[in-house]
């Protein structure tokens, strides 16, 4: 069927519509994975986003029941150049176009992906609508694009009870913003106890089970929404070790005076060089994040930049001075993506490791 | 880390002649190597035998030596040069050869000379089976079931106890020549005792086979502070069991999750960590199609041609990043060239799909054994680049220059049963993407031919997907091709003479549509990010979407049509030609762009060019691309045979053509304009004529009498060309040739059997400047491209040398050549001069040429067609002073690798690439050129002589000098019958114990001409073969005999020849 992408500032493109039909305003980002599409689908961070994948083939190896981040798909629409329907990998339950119909997503494809990507870096990040209505006036709907906002994404996203993951390990309280899946799987893989807590849960309730360590997950949305959660972690901070990804990372600087600021068009992908100033290494990492934290708001004195992004020099990471503390921006337990950062969760198994030696 | 500052001057090693296996890759990235060092502030120093290379340039390096690569000789330049360090890693597998060679010879810890890059051990880690394997059991990483046997018993053993198939590496050869894999113990026994025959270390690897799994490869690279990336992975389209370099290969990956892609990536970067590499290494993975298990099947720790594909897939620059990680830095310390603010340590991302496909001989050799195995057959590759993985198919089929069909080639195995075609899918062979979709339009099913090849799903179905297409514009035709038909046919990448072909119309009735629509390609950048960042490449490709990526300027500037896929007959050479032209049109101001398809080559090199456009050189693609561009003029005398056969349709549709004009390039090629030509300016041409059929040219042979040369017209590296003794031969000849060149009649002339003489020549319209005149070693009927050549001359007199330079002079004149022109010339007995052939362009001998005299011919022909004048570039027309150095250009083949190829040297060209060798001395640069190709010349031991009776006589001569030498002489029956007759002291080796007096090594070399024509007997076949593959060097012409006796009487235990730089030798005279 049919189907147009309209952009806030008017730019029209036509392909053909997959998925499901209908019409579906959201803010579109690009993400220049060539593999993990089913990942991305599922990461809670892309909630009230439009995904288009800057690769052009789309959907080779179906849909399997294992590559999820979630429960079900979290973006709003999905853009590909060409969705294949002739899907092969021994996993495949599913072709993507199959996937997105059942769960009531809106697919467009064959568009120029390159083209729409080149006006979301030159512009950056807009909003935008697909619709496969055949009297879609663009000039109707134009304040409505204008006007969207993802309102309060975490709080849609996050687990609405508290989850236990029994290990053997260490005790992880894992606050959910909108959480990958494979950061629960990585510290299962590491034996640890884990119990994700929803996104607006207590100081005391999550102290109350008297963790090794607490981390934080990712999530969507603007870091200055999330009020109470900044407001949580002051609390938390400093009584656990804590290790804090992508939106946890934000929250955590937030927390800590710092201030955030939105990116022109994002980091999405799997290949952004990120080095790790205090090894003097340079890894490649997987990404997913729209904002970004201001290198000048940081006080000196207790946060140090302990990564950095070698192709735009923005924070990838801050280590905690006063407390054993550590964020990252980027995504560790990668899925999709390299896992060459997988150390990470290490660490933090090591700072656990430091305080229950200390109070032994 | 920073740059090591206890480097200062480094040698690097280059990879010698074109092989199978070892191509114009390392040329591109030897140069770039080169390059890289130097932005460095390092003296480089350079060895390469091979003279067609750009990295053989004297811009290239501060010094070059065109020498052998030989322990010997790289030792006298290491003693000459004394450099800090040695890159063995970018010359291919005959780099780090030499690497070994020089470390167990104790030279570079004499001389404290540090191997850069990857260490002895690493290389040794990842070569040396046994190691390897050990290496990766220990990290965890699981190998195929294998052993390293070093004699047949043990390879028996272990075959007896796994089972077939098996598959045979030979440890360090290249392009696994040797190889095999064995279904049953005969053909085990026959591929293990080659193998153990041919490595280096008379060491086989057995393999439990994997056939059939996803073959995988990753390309990583890693710096000296350890640091990781993967620049690319690639999924071959042919399952494991096919070599590598003869697979369809696709990047990135089609059919991994991002969980399977991730799971290789990772175990290579443990591997590259592990073996401790540092610079750029290739990793191949057999991956099970069902589940997630996989295997390493191999590791190059050096760039190769897959790097090469690689960089060119994704506008990284392997070899560059590897070179400047030799000498120190690190990935995040090394600018990225393609956007120039970020750096060499991430990780491109794709938004196209490339496909490369290989280019075979097959169509030269006939003959071959076409089936794919572990050993790698094709001479070349293309490559292309689309917005789906049909496009970028179809594009590199196209970019194939086989001009037998139209891309996927419907009507290739018409007539072909299903149980024919079956045979053709089930055993891998370079049709088997023909006879596939031919089966599919047959009506077999997706899942059969899945089953059958075994090939994955996913390209079956884009086979079918193309193949419907196709049916599609077949039913409709023309009346009923809609827009939405044309648009899909061309997003898909099918071309417009396909389109009218399937729609049964002429090509003017789709190009009226495609003007009505309008339906016309964009170009797209190749920018290693997907467009996330603002890229500085001027790299593109055509696809048809809606935006373009292209600024076009308001420059003046050239098209400089490029060459294509390395095929015998059209090699580097062009590329060579193609670069220089570029450079010089950039000295003149002028914005240059070349079209090319060949990924492995210096001219696709994205900084190469003002533009590069990577495209197939087929009319339609070149025309859009002008079309986009709208370049003055275009050039074509430099892309070989594939640009110049582009003039004549250009012209037609308005381009100018710049230099020679299309009229006079058909002046040379229409053989009876150009015969009027010749009888008008009284030069005198073999008698001869044309013939459209088999009677008129049985009369014309008989009128001008046998033997006889026949050719199809317009012929590219001697295609099909033989000569005929005979009626009946002559009719063979005929209904095989005919149907090769369907357009074009077939030439006839009369074989003068003497000495073949050769002169490329420079011209402006009026004046001609001739560099040189080259002479050949064997006499006329050995293809100039497989011949010996001589330069200056060493045996013309100085009235022969006014002749000739006299002809060149007046037919360029009188074709009012612009640019470059070859001339073919033989002398009868009586030394009168024919002209055999002008070629209206540059030719093979251009850079050999160009090296020895130091006439820059490439870039003087730029000038001249842009419009200068010899006199104003201050040269003197006329035959330029010879040089004081001689060199000697030999031939180089790659027969191990076509199995069923008969090796004897003949009017067709073989070999694949070529060497050269300079002395002061002329036997001293035959020797180096002999030694450089490979010729293993024994200096004693036995030598089997068997001749044709035409040649009895010459044997005499031979035979006594070789027992003057000491060598003792055995004789096949007939042979030994005429040299005995004459009193000569030799052994007679009967028929029937020939080939086994060879496979036993009691024959050291032999001398073997084949009988009449190609009707060769079995015996002399099977003779030169089985010489062949048992690694005995055989000699099949008398005149490359006798230059090889001269060396050896002049040469035999001295070992004094000294090392001369290119500006030695070098000098440019006006």
């Amino acid at each position: 069927m049919k189907a147009v992408l309209a952009l806030e500032d008017g730019s029209i493109f036509r392909g053909e519509s997959f998925g499901t039909e209908g019409e579906i305003i959201g803010e579109i980002v690009f993400n220049t994975g060539m593999t993990g599409y089913q990942e991305v689908l599922t990461d809670p961070s892309y909630c009230g986003q439009i995904v288009t994948m800057t690769y052009p083939l789309i959907g080779n190896y179906g849909i399997n029941k294992e590559d999820i981040e979630s429960a079900h798909p979290q973006v709003r629409g999905f853009i590909v150049r060409e969705v294949c329907t002739t899907p092969s990998n021994w996993r495949s339950m599913e072709s993507l176009n199959e996937y997105l119909k059942r769960n009531n997503i809106i697919g467009l494809q064959g568009i120029d992906t390159r083209a729409l990507t080149r006006i979301l870096r030159d512009k950056g990040t807009m909003k935008g609508i697909i619709s496969t209505r055949e009297d879609f006036d663009f000039s109707k709907k134009e304040v409505e694009i204008k006007t969207y906002e993802i309102k309060c994404p975490v709080t849609q996203v996050t687990t609405k009870e508290v989850v236990h993951y029994k290990g053997n390990s260490f005790k992880v309280a894992l606050i959910d913003y909108g959480i990958k899946q494979n950061i629960v799987r990585s510290l299962l893989k590491r034996d640890c106890d884990v119990h994700v807590f929803p996104a607006w849960s207590k100081p005391e309730e999550i102290l109350a089970i008297d963790p090794d360590g607490i981390m934080l997950s990712n999530g969507p949305g603007d870091p200055k929404d999330c009020v109470e959660e900044i407001s949580t972690l002051k609390q938390l901070m400093g009584k656990r070790p804590i290790f804090g990804i992508c939106l946890g990372h934000q929250l955590t600087a937030l927390a800590n005076g710092a201030d955030t600021e939105k990116l022109k068009y994002g980091h999405r992908g799997c290949n952004h060089p990120v080095k790790d100033l205090k090894k003097d290494m340079t890894y490649i990492t997987s990404q997913n994040h729209g904002y970004t934290i201001v290198e000048a708001s940081l006080d000196k004195n207790r946060m140090v930049v302990s990564h950095r992004n070698m192709n735009d020099g923005t924070i990838e990471g801050i280590k905690y001075l006063d407390s054993d503390m550590f964020t990252v921006q980027f995504h560790p337990e990668a899925s999709p993506g390299p896992a060459d950062t997988a150390y990470l969760f290490d660490e933090f198994l090591a700072m656990m490791k430091k305080r229950r030696s200390q109070n032994a | 880390m920073p740059k090591r500052d206890n480097i200062k001057k480094v040698l690097v090693i280059g990879s010698g002649p074109i092989i199978i296996g070892q191509a114009a890759e390392f040329d591109y990235s030897g140069t770039q190597a080169c390059k890289s060092l130097r932005e460095e502030g390092m003296e480089v120093v350079l060895i390469n035998s091979n003279p067609a290379t750009i990295m053989t340039d004297k811009e290239a390096a501060d010094k070059i030596y065109i020498e052998p690569i030989t322990l010997d000789f790289v030792k006298k330049i290491i003693k000459k040069e004394k450099p800090d360090g040695i890159l063995a890693s970018l010359g291919g597998q005959t780099g780090l050869n030499m690497a070994v060679e020089l470390a167990s010879d104790g030279i570079l810890d004499e001389m404290e000379i540090e191997l850069l890059g990857t260490s002895l051990q690493s290389i040794k880690k990842a070569e040396d089976r046994e190691l390897f394997k050990r290496t990766m059991q220990e990290i965890g990483e699981k190998v195929p079931h294998s052993t390293i046997v070093t004699t047949l018993k043990d390879a028996v053993t272990f075959a007896e106890e796994i089972g077939f198939p098996i598959i045979i590496r030979p440890a360090y050869t290249l392009g696994g020549t040797g190889g095999g894999i064995a279904n049953s113990m005969d053909e085990f026994k026959y591929i293990c005792g080659k193998g153990l025959k041919l490595s280096m270390i008379n060491q086989v690897l057995l393999e439990q086979s994997v056939a059939g799994w996803k073959e995988i490869e990753y390309e990583v690279m890693r710096d000296g502070a350890d640091n990781c990336i993967v620049v690319c992975n690639m999924e071959n389209f042919d399952p494991v069991g096919v070599h590598t370099g003869d697979s369809i290969v696709v990047a990135p990956s089609q059919t991994l999750s991002d969980v399977e892609y991730q799971m290789l990536r990772s175990a290579s970067i443990k591997i590259i960590r592990t073996l401790d590499i540092k610079g750029g290494c290739n990793i191949q993975f057999a991956l099970n199609p069902y589940s997630y298990e996989y295997v390493v099947i191999e590791v190059n720790p050096r760039v190769s041609r897959s790097s090469a594909l690689a960089s060119k897939a994704t506008g990284y620059p392997i070899a560059r990043v590897a070179a400047k990680i030799a000498i120190g830095l690190n990935l995040d310390e090394i600018k990225n060239s393609v956007t120039k603010n970020t750096y060499a340590c991430f990780e491109p991302s794709l938004d196209y799909i490339v496909t490369k496909v290989p280019r075979w001989p097959f169509d030269k050799f006939s003959s071959a054994d076409r089936s794919l195995g572990t050993q790698m057959k094709a001479t070349g590759e293309v490559m292309a680049i689309g917005r789906t993985f049909e496009e970028s198919l179809l594009k590199a089929i196209d970019s194939l220059d086989i001009k037998f069909n139209y891309q996927l080639g419907l009507s290739l195995f018409d007539n072909k049963s299903k149980e024919e075609l079956v045979e053709y899918i089930k055993y891998a062979n370079d049709q088997r993407i023909f006879a596939i979709c031919k089966a599919l339009q047959k009506g077999f099913t997706v899942k059969e031919i899945v089953n059958i090849s075994q090939i994955d799903i996913f390209f079956i179905k884009k086979l079918e997907k193309i193949v419907k297409v196709a049916e599609e514009i077949m039913n409709c035709g023309i009346a009923w091709l809609d827009y939405d038909i044309y648009s899909r046919a061309k997003k898909i990448g099918f071309g417009d003479s396909y389109i009218a072909n399937l729609a049964n119309v002429p090509l003017e009735k789709i190009l009226e549509l495609r003007e009505k629509y309008p339906i016309n390609p964009v170009y797209k950048i190749v920018d290693t990010c997907a467009g996330e960042f603002e890229a500085v490449t001027p790299y593109y490709y055509s696809t048809y979407e809606e935006k373009d990526d292209v600024i076009v300027t308001e420059n003046k500037k050239v098209l400089v049509i490029g060459s294509g896929p390395i095929r015998i007959g059209q090699g580097i050479e062009f590329d060579y030609c193609s670069v220089h032209s570029v450079r010089a049109l950039k000295e003149l101001g002028i914005e240059s762009i070349i079209i090319n398809n060949n990924p492995e080559t210096v001219s696709t090199d994205f900084d190469t060019s003002d533009k590069l456009y990577f495209e197939p050189l087929t009319k339609e693609c070149v025309l859009d691309v002008i079309s986009k561009e709208k370049p003055i003029g275009v050039i074509v005398q430099f892309g070989g045979q594939t640009a110049i056969n582009l003039a004549a349709p250009l012209s037609r549709e308005g381009v100018k053509i710049l230099g020679t004009s299309v009229e006079n390039i058909d002046v040379a090629e229409d053989r009876d304009r150009f015969l009027k030509l010749l009888e008008e300016l009284d030069i005198p041409i073999p008698e001869g004529s044309t013939a459209f059929s088999v009677d008129e040219a049985k009369a014309i042979a008989n009128r001008i009498g046998y033997p006889v040369l026949v050719r199809p017209s317009y012929v590219l590296g001697g295609r099909a060309m033989e000569i005929v003794y005979n009626d009946s031969s002559l009719e063979e000849y005929m209904s095989l040739a005919v149907d090769l060149a369907n357009k074009h009649p077939i030439l006839i002339d009369k074989y003068i059997n003497g000495k073949e003489v050769e002169v490329d020549g420079i011209c402006d319209g009026q004046d001609v400047l001739i560099p040189g005149i080259m002479e050949h070693i064997e006499r006329a009927g050995v293809h100039s491209g497989d011949s010996i050549a001589v330069y200056p001359s060493k045996s013309l007199d100085q009235k022969t040398k006014q002749i000739i330079t006299d002809y060149t002079m007046r037919l360029a004149k009188a074709m009012e050549v612009k640019g470059l022109f070859n001339i073919q010339f033989v002398l009868d007995k009586s030394n009168k001069v024919y002209v055999i052939e002008v070629n209206p362009r540059a030719s093979r001998t251009v850079p050999y040429m160009s090296k020895i005299t130091g006439i820059p011919m490439v870039n003087v022909a730029t000038r001249l067609i842009m419009g200068q004048k010899l006199k104003d570039l201050g040269y003197k027309p006329g035959l330029a002073r010879e040089t004081e150095f001689i060199a000697v250009k030999a031939p180089v083949f790659s027969f191990a690798k076509l199995t069923t190829v008969d090796t004897f040297l003949g009017p067709e060209m073989k070999s694949t690439g070529e060497v050269m060798g300079v002395d002061r001395d002329y036997h001293t640069a035959l020797y180096k050129a002999l030694l450089a190709s490979g010729l293993k010349i024994p200096s004693q031991g036995n030598v089997l002589i068997s001749v044709a009776d035409r040649n009895k006589a010459e044997a005499v001569g031979i035979a006594n000098k070789l027992l003057e030498l000491g060598f003792k002489l055995l004789a096949s029956e007939d042979t030994y019958n005429y040299l005995s007759g004459v009193g000569i002291e030799v052994e007679c080796v009967h028929d029937n114990e020939i080939l086994e007096f060879i496979k036993t090594d009691k024959i050291s070399l032999v001398v073997n001409t084949p009988t009449k024509g190609k009707i060769s007997s079995r015996l002399g076949f099977l003779t030169r073969r089985t010489a062949m593959e048992y690694n005995v060097p055989c000699i099949t012409s008398t005149d490359t005999m006798n230059a090889v006796l001269e060396v050896l009487e002049k040469l035999i235990g001295k070992n004094q020849a000294e090392v001369y730089a290119l500006n030695d030798y070098s000098i440019l005279r006006k």
